[in-house]
Order: structure tokens, then sequence, then C-alpha cells
């Protein structure tokens, strides 16, 4: 954390010493505290945008979850299912979403509803690949303990599976909440009149480059600070996939 | 066949039916075959029984189809020829740690009831009840990986037995310990079925640990497993190394299994 800090404010000290040293153009490229004052300035104008594209990337996330969830679940039970769909989940990522978002949005209006079907679409694949493996990669001794127990699938499922899943789970999680925000700003410049991504893509235009940097760090430190949420729900939920050293004898 | 001929006369081992006459059996193994699908044959004409309240320990050479065995009687697996018959149910604690990591030592015991359908609460509050019985309360509410393997295997010894099944299949519950450990860990399971007596089959490739435990010793030959001896074991309990009758049944043992001669 410290050194997270250390290497933001190197970086920021060298892009300041650069921009001041350099003739660089400001609408190119904006100072740190060019931006920051963009920032103050159109704070309201930040946070009014900020919410909306918040909005799209929990939901959206929530959405991916689920189906997510729901589709490693199905594709673990059935194993024809499994062979069957796996193809087109795969060929589903290849959709190239910076061309099909315009079309979302002409087919599903300018709303909300877009937005999270591209977010969703982008974010569901990270959480069922682990999940699913994590399913299927249950330790055979726990298997063969509940076979010996004469478990039901459903309490396999209930009591080893499941919890020897959630840590995949969270993994696929995080790389989702990295991709979510991209997804969300690339929904809203297919076809938006609010967002951060909308705001981001009207101000370079308008000559208001340090506004852009100021979205684009509102979202950074949205999606740091979802990260680090998720992590910290991680630690409580699923805290045998972190033990902490020196614990083991 | 003379081969199979020669193959039932083994298993009719003249203490068979002795054992079985003095109480009534809770496991009959009746010339079972069960071949694998590359082709392994890993047990073959093998005939065993274990009387209610029995202790039998299964020895042999490393893959001769032991924990094949507790699959059969566990229905795990089912025999290509002959057949497995059951008085109650069976419950399998496989080899190596099994312990779920994420459940407490008291939830990883209640395991057994819970799958058997008790409820949360009460499944809890019993094996709460049993781990403190069997000297475990201190560690009732650790995670396994604050336990030491003793512990471990102990309280997976535990949610066994406290699952309710009539017969126990241990396959090799203290083999991954150290000497030391194991040996507690032997003590602490003479006292636990002297307490909550139990009919157990249990796999081992410790012959020390099957003179010391068990009431019978079942030794297999090398694959395809059958029996090769039947060895009573008529010492007192608790046993110890030294015990004349424990050096004896050793002796035998490696005797039957062409360790020594």
């Amino acid at each position: 954390m410290i050194l997270a800090a250390l290497i933001v404010v190197a970086f920021l000290g060298g892009w300041q010493a650069y921009t001041a040293l350099s003739s660089i153009d400001e609408f190119l490229l904006p100072s740190p505290t060019d931006v920051a004052a963009a920032a103050w300035g159109d704070r309201g104008l930040l946070w009014d945008n900020f919410t909306v594209t918040a909005r799209e990337m929990g939901i959206g996330l929530l959405i991916a979850v689920v189906i997510g969830v729901g589709l490693a679940l199905i594709l673990h039970r059935w194993s024809t299912v499994r062979r069957g769909v796996y193809p087109l989940l795969v060929a589903s990522q290849t959709v190239p979403i910076v061309l099909v978002a315009p079309l979302l949005a002409a087919w599903l209006g300018y709303d909300l509803t877009p937005k999270l079907v591209v977010v969703a679409l982008v974010c569901f694949f990270p959480i069922v690949v682990p999940t699913l493996d994590a399913l299927s990669g249950v330790d055979a001794g726990r298997i063969k303990l509940m076979a010996g127990l004469g478990a039901t699938r459903w309490q396999r499922l209930r009591y080893v599976e499941a919890p020897s899943a959630l840590p995949a789970l969270f993994t696929g999680l995080r790389l989702s909440i990295a991709i979510a925000a991209i997804a969300a700003v690339l929904a809203e410049t297919a076809g938006s009149d609010e967002g951060l991504g909308h705001l981001m893509a009207q101000s370079i235009p308008q000559l208001e480059t340090a506004r852009a940097f100021a979205a684009i760090i509102v979202l950074a430190g949205f999606s740091v600070l979802l990260y680090a949420s998720l992590s910290l729900a991680e630690r409580r939920l699923a805290p045998w996939a972190h033990p902490s050293k020196g614990l083991k004898t | 066949m003379p081969a199979k001929g020669a193959m039932k006369s083994l298993t009719r081992a003249p203490s068979v039916p002795a054992i079985a006459t003095l109480s009534p059996a809770s496991v009959v193994v009746d010339s079972v075959r069960r071949e694998f699908p590359d082709g392994t044959v890993a047990l073959d004409g093998l005939s065993l029984r274990v009387g209610r309240g029995e202790l039998v320990a299964v020895v042999g050479p490393s893959g001769c189809g032991k924990s094949t065995l507790l699959d059969l009687v566990c229905g795990l697996q089912t025999p290509d020829a002959g057949r497995v018959d059951l008085t109650g149910r069976t419950v399998l604690m496989p080899q190596g740690d099994t312990l779920l990591p994420w459940a407490s030592a008291t939830d990883n015991a209640a395991l057994g009831l819970r799958v058997a359908g008790t409820g949360a609460k009460q499944a809890r509050a019993r094996a709460r009840t049993e781990l403190a019985a069997l000297g475990l309360a201190e560690f009732a509410d650790a995670k396994p990986a604050a336990l030491s393997g003793g512990m471990r295997q102990r309280i997976a010894v535990a949610r066994t037995l406290l699952s309710g099944a009539d017969v126990a299949c241990l396959d090799e519950p203290f083999g991954a310990l150290d000497a030391i450990t194991r040996a507690d860990a032997q003590r602490w399971l003479t006292d636990t079925l002297a307490a909550r007596p139990r009919t157990v089959l249990l796999v081992t490739h410790d012959t020390e640990e099957a003179a010391l435990l068990a009431d019978r010793i079942v030794v297999l030959s090398p694959r395809p497993g059958r029996v090769l001896e039947q060895i009573p074991v008529d010492e007192s309990r608790p046993r110890s190394v030294s015990d004349p009758g424990v050096v004896a049944v050793r002796a035998a043992v490696l005797r039957a299994l062409g360790v020594v001669r």
C-alpha cells in the first residue's frame, strides 16, 4: 500500500516536471495540478456523471455474477451441456464489443439497459471460467469423503464444492471489476448523454482535456475502491484462501 | 479351474467361521473380484467377515487393493463378481487429511450428522459434546489449519464415529503421522472405541498398528488381493508394543506377508 502510494507520488512528480519543463500544450497534456483544478472546479459535474457510471458498473457486475455463477453451476452439473455450451461462451467473448455497442444502443435505447448488457457480457466470462474450474477441480479426497458419508449431489455441492470454489469466484470477480469500467465507458461513448465515458468523449473535442483526465482518475479511484472492498469481503467470507503465515504448525 | 479352487480354500480360513459364530456379522465380503477398466485386477476371490463390534485390521503390501476393499464395503465401487452384504450403514474415512479447511473442528465433526439429515444446531451441539467427551474440547472452535496433524486426524475419526453409521471403515487414519504422534493417536483410538464400541474395518500398512488395535488381522496378498491369513489378537487392551502377545502377533503378520521367515 505504501509502495503503491510512493509509485503514484513519483509518477505525478515526473508528470508535473515534464509538463513544466517541456512546452507541451495544456490541451494535449495537462499537468497534474491542472487536472486537480479541473476536478475541483467540475466536482458537481463529475459527481453526477460518476453516479451514472457507478450504477452501470455495479448493476452490470451483479448481473455478470448471477449469470456467471449460474452458468458455472449448470455446466458443472451437466457435462454434456458443458461440452456444448463452453465453445459458445468462448465465442461470445470474440464479439467485437466496440462495434456492437452502438447497435445495442440503437436496439435498446439510450438508457441504462444497453450499458448493463455490455458490462455483463464482458464481465461474466472471467467469472465463469475460474469458478467452473474450481467446482470441477475439488480435491478427490474430499469428494470421496462426501461419498463415504453417503452425501447427495446437493450436499456435496453445499458442503464441499461451493466453499472450494468461492476463492476462485472472488478471483474472477477481481478480473471483472478491472474491465467493468472500460466496458461501461465504451457503452457510454456508443450512445449516451450522461456518465463519465460520455463526459470524457465530450471534454476532449471541447479542449477540456484536464476534465477528461479528472474523469479518468475518478473512474480509476472507484475501481480501486471496488477492488479493495472485494478483497476485504474475500478475507471475511473465504479466509481459508489466504491462510495467514505462521498459523500452520 | 484349479486356481480358483485353491483361492477358495484360502478364503475359507478356519478362523472365519469361528469368529462368525461368536457374533452376528456386520460385514460379509464373499469371493469378490474387482477389475479396473485398464485391466488391472485389484481384488480376486477375496472373502472376509467382520463381526458386530469387532475391529478387523486389513494389512497387505502397497497396491494390494486395501482401499478398493473399503470402497466395495462402503458401496463406492461395485464388485465385478461376488457380493458384499452389510448389516446397517457404513461410513468411510478416506486416506489423507480430509478435514474441510473452512469449517471449525466442531463443524467438521458435525458433517456426517448434517449429511444424515440432522439440523445444523443439533448437529453442532452433538459434535461439541462428543469432541469434549473424546478429550478434544479445547480444539472445538479451531480451524484445521491451526491444528496439528494428530489432532486433525482425531477430529476426522470423531466425525466418522459421530455420523452414526454401524460400520466405520478407516483407511490409514494415522498413516501420515510421525511415530510419536501416531502412538498417541492409536492410544486415543483404543480409549475412544472402548467408550464408543463400533464395528471397525481398519486398513493399515503398519503391522504394529494392526497388532495394537485389532481383534483380528486379515493379511492380504500382493495384487490381486486375496486373504492370505487371518490372525486373531487375544491381548487385553490397552496394549503396548512390548506386550509379548503384540510382539508375537506382529511376527506372525510379518511371516504371513513373507517379510520374515
